[in-house]
């Protein structure tokens, strides 16, 4: 299998102050990869680089085998990457079904109206909650509601960052096993960025260790999360 | 002190409700100020001249011959594209700009279009048809036609609006790239213009206030500075990021000039207007129904 | 290049064998021998103009002292201008006794008073919202000099007229060139309280508050009384240039200070520079000689008779409000530090060369 996302040299800097040093990795077709790191690491830098969004970013990125390092974020959500940034970036203002409207936006084929139904069919509380205002929403229904509007999308490739973060652990369980269903039963791919390491693993593939901009260690992540001396230098458990 | 307690009933009704007519004028201009400062948190000091620029290209076109509708229409466009301009040619530059330099560059504007005007238009005082005959039977002694005609206008006007933003897809697209600008490009909405539609669109709604105005006030380069008061004075009654409050402010400034014209003479009612405005800004700087603002330590 | 024989200079910096300090004073020195000459090389007419600049170049520091180093966007100076020339009329015509040269300290003393009220609602108004603010004030003004209850002393919508002084103990000047004078020495005045105004703690306390007011209140600083006390500074240093003005144009009415004044004084600072003293005499330049320039334009327009459409483009352009607003634009945009930043960096590229020791090592 080709890989859907693939960067080489992926540098990225905030300013003059560089963050990214580097890096190569790739997600495959259908595949879900995971970045692992501590706080500061670079993963949220990974993912805005990859959108082109807050940072100035240098080096390859492929996507599709097409280079889309350069081009705008508009333009590459349309190319069918879509994000779901880290706390969430509901329309805390506009209601549950608008925020569903805008994630499809872009789109011009005549499948959006199924595709609410679909996304409702994943996470059934946001359906109920449809006409509410989406700050009123808690934690975890908005985590529900972001990784919705991206669905709406129908993504290629999903960014998620730290979906499991303020969290309760059940959940995330629940949200990590939908997840598992979107990948096997549409084929979206993800990439994964992610503090809780053990959860990350369980659901990713491939996974990539990040350290102060470089990647230190990357594998199959059943390889990983089985090898305990990693485990507890670098992810905590 | 004032006749304005002695007034008699009728006399009272016919001020209330020509203010709140005149309050249509004004809700357009706060209407139009509150879209682009929801977007963009500046403040449009040159509304005023873009809409009495509009006004004059309505007048052109009804001297050319064109029926009254035919050539307000044709003016929507014109302003819509105007302020469309403007956006994307000067304001987009200074976005990020410091404070001073970004009401220098609106002032400039403001300095621009006015002199434009009076070059091209010159500076006489010119009468400007109302499209609502004086004698129609809308009229009435408590309030004339055109004042009828004018909250009709505005009713519409605010009616459309409403419809754009809550149930087309644009309209969404335009309240998201105001409300957070990052969510909008990642769902693919091109943020620069959205506002630079909220711009046309706000130089619409300025026209609409321009050429039910000009037949009261009379056309001239400098008649809608006053009415820029009134407006900014109605946004901050309702709330300068809330839409619906610059619909309310309106009508209520109306009418609170017309009630401090009659109390203490018409000639300090834009002393009237000051006064509101600071009065807001100092006492409750969120208005009516805005958001709470921030005011630094 | 020093070694560690060769002492390094312990001078201060050169350029072209003097200190920057004994430069500052030759420029000075000079510019006194130009206003004593001035008077007696110019024509009534351009010597008017001169003496138009020196007042408005009171009133832009006044501004630039509240919006440059305090970072209070006002947009109604035209107000305090107004309360500068009203007392002056006033004192002058309708009040016995009160000779002509005492009414600009009384203004400068009202107006001063006045912008320290005003002052104080204004805390309470940041940036965008003091602009507005002032905005307000400066379109309400011409109204409020026009209402009716106080007609008698204001003239109402004719105004005042009054006459130029003429020249003390018999001097043989003309009233124009008396009034140069006595304009010089008010803007010496003026620059001298500005100068040391923004070179003291007072001065570092305001900048203070300006760039970083949660900071400079925890160091003690008390912004409230700082920022009341520079507005009334600012307005007295307005209100003075006001009541000279009266002067000059020898009326005052209410029309005369609508809005489009207040715009000119912004106009004055950005253009010279805001937060720039040297910059406010550029920007006063530019407000007085902009309007003469658009009339030399546009009639030399007319000369030239081009195709209709060209003609009313250039006839456009050369309106002086348009002129001022494209100045307004284009300096915010290509030279934000208006001509007082062009000063300053000139200034830094001479002290660079001049701080560069050119003797070769013994």
């Amino acid at each position: 299998m080709s890989a859907i996302l693939e960067t080489r040299g992926l540098s990225a800097a905030y300013g003059s102050t560089k963050v990214l040093q580097g890096l190569d990795l790739a997600v495959e077709q259908g595949g879900i990869v995971t970045l692992l790191g501590a706080n500061g690491a670079g993963k949220t830098t990974t993912l805005r680089a990859l959108c082109n969004m807050m940072v100035r970013a240098s080096g390859e990125i492929r996507f599709n085998d097409r280079r889309i390092d350069g081009s705008a974020t508009e333009d590459i959500v349309r190319m069918g990457i879509a994000h779901v940034p880290d706390g969430r970036g509901t329309f805390v203002s506009l209601s549950v079904e608008e925020n569903l409207r805008l994630g499809a936006y872009t789109r011009r084929d005549s499948g959006v109206a199924q595709d609410y139904e679909r996304v409702y069919g994943y996470f059934p509380r946001l359906k109920e909650r449809r006409r509410q205002q989406a700050g009123t929403l808690s934690g975890g229904e908005q985590q529900m509601l972001a990784i919705s509007r991206a669905l709406m999308l129908r993504p290629k490739l999903l960014l998620l960052d730290e979906p499991s973060f303020g969290l309760a652990p059940l959940v995330v369980q629940e949200i990590f096993r939908i997840l598992r269903t979107i990948n096997k039963q549409e084929g979206v791919s993800m990439l994964l960025v992610e503090q809780n390491a053990s959860i990350a693993l369980e659901l990713a593939d491939h996974a990539y260790l990040l350290e102060t901009g470089r990647i230190i260690l990357q594998g199959l992540s059943s390889t990983i999360a089985s090898d305990e001396s990693v485990r507890r230098a670098y992810l905590g458990y | 002190m004032p006749a304005c307690f002695a007034m008699p009933g009728t006399e009272l009704l016919h001020q209330v409700l020509s203010g709140i007519a005149n309050g249509g004028i004004y809700a357009s201009v706060a209407l139009a100020l509150v879209m682009i400062y929801q977007a963009t948190h500046h403040v449009n000091f040159a509304q005023g001249e873009m809409a009495m620029f509009s006004t004059y290209i309505a007048l052109l076109l009804i001297n050319l011959g064109l029926p009254y509708w035919v050539a307000f229409f044709l003016t929507l466009v014109f302003a819509f594209v105007f302020g469309l301009g403007i956006e994307r040619l000067v304001v987009r530059w200074f976005n990020a700009s410091p404070v001073l330099s970004v009401v220098a560059v609106f002032i400039g504007l403001l300095l621009i279009i006015n002199g434009a005007a009076g070059a091209e238009f010159d500076y006489t005082i010119k009468p400007f048809p109302s499209p609502f005959p004086s004698n129609a039977w809308y009229g009435s002694p408590f309030m004339s036609s055109h004042e009828v005609g004018m909250i009709s206008v505005t009713l519409i006007v605010l009616a459309a609006v409403f419809v754009f933003f809550r149930f087309t897809p644009l309209g969404l697209a335009m309240r998201a790239a105001a409300q957070n600008p990052a969510s909008s490009r990642l769902v693919g909405v091109r943020v620069g213009w959205m506002l630079a539609l909220g711009w046309g669109l706000a130089g619409l709604i300025g026209a609409v206030a321009g050429m039910m105005a000009a037949h009261v006030v009379y056309l001239e380069p400098n008649m809608m500075s006053g009415i820029l008061l009134y407006g900014f004075a109605a946004a901050l009654i309702g709330g300068i990021d809330n839409p619906w409050g610059a619909a309310l402010g309106g009508p209520i400034v109306g009418v609170l000039e017309n009630l401090a014209g009659a109390c203490i003479g018409t000639e300090l009612k834009l002393s009237v207007a000051l006064v509101t405005i600071i009065g807001v800004l100092t006492v409750r700087p969120s208005g009516l129904f805005g958001r709470t603002l921030v005011t630094r330590v | 290049m020093a070694t560690l024989d060769t002492p390094r200079p312990a001078a201060a910096p050169l350029f072209a064998g003097l200190t920057f300090r004994t430069w500052g004073l030759l420029a000075l020195v000079l510019l006194f021998v130009a206003a004593a000459v001035l008077p007696f090389s110019l024509t009534n007419f351009r010597l008017s103009q001169v003496t138009l600049v020196i007042i408005y170049s009171i009133a832009l520091l006044g501004l630039n002292i509240l919006t440059g180093f305090n970072g209070q966007i006002s947009l109604g100076h035209g107000a305090f201008f107004a309360i500068g020339g009203y007392t002056t009329a006033i004192l002058l015509t309708k009040v016995t006794g009160i000779p002509y040269w005492a009414t600009v300290p009384i203004a400068g003393v009202i107006s001063a008073g006045v912008g320290f009220l005003v002052g104080w609602p204004a805390l309470r108004l940041e940036g965008l919202y003091l602009a507005l603010a002032t905005f307000a004030l400066a379109v309400a003004t011409p109204q409020i000099l026009k209402y009716k209850a106080w007609d008698d002393w204001t003239g109402g919508v004719q105004g005042i007229n009054l006459d130029k002084p003429g020249a003390p103990f018999g001097l043989p000047l003309n009233r124009d060139q008396w009034l140069f004078y006595f304009c010089f020495a008010w803007a010496v005045v003026a620059f001298v309280i500005g100068w040391n105004l923004l070179r003291g703690r007072t001065g570092r306390a305001m900048v203070a508050v300006r760039d970083h007011p949660i900071a400079a209140a925890t160091m003690g600083v008390n912004t409230a009384r700082y920022k009341t006390l520079t507005f009334g500074v600012s307005a007295m240093l307005t209100g003075v240039a006001g009541s000279l003005a009266a002067l000059w144009t020898e009326f005052v009415s209410p029309d005369s200070f609508d809005v489009f004044l207040s715009i000119r004084f912004l106009i004055g600072i950005v253009i010279g520079g805001v937060g720039s003293i040297p910059g406010v005499v550029f920007g006063a330049f530019f407000i007085v000689i902009v309007p003469n320039w658009a009339s030399d334009l546009s009639n030399w327009v007319q000369t030239l008779a081009l195709p209709g459409f060209l003609s009313r483009i250039l006839v456009l352009l050369s309106s002086p409000q348009v002129l001022f607003g494209m100045a307004l634009i284009i300096c915010v945009a290509l030279l934000p530090g208006g001509f007082g930043g062009i000063i300053r960096w000139l200034l830094r590229v001479i002290e660079r060369d001049a701080a560069t020791p050119t003797r070769p090592p013994s």
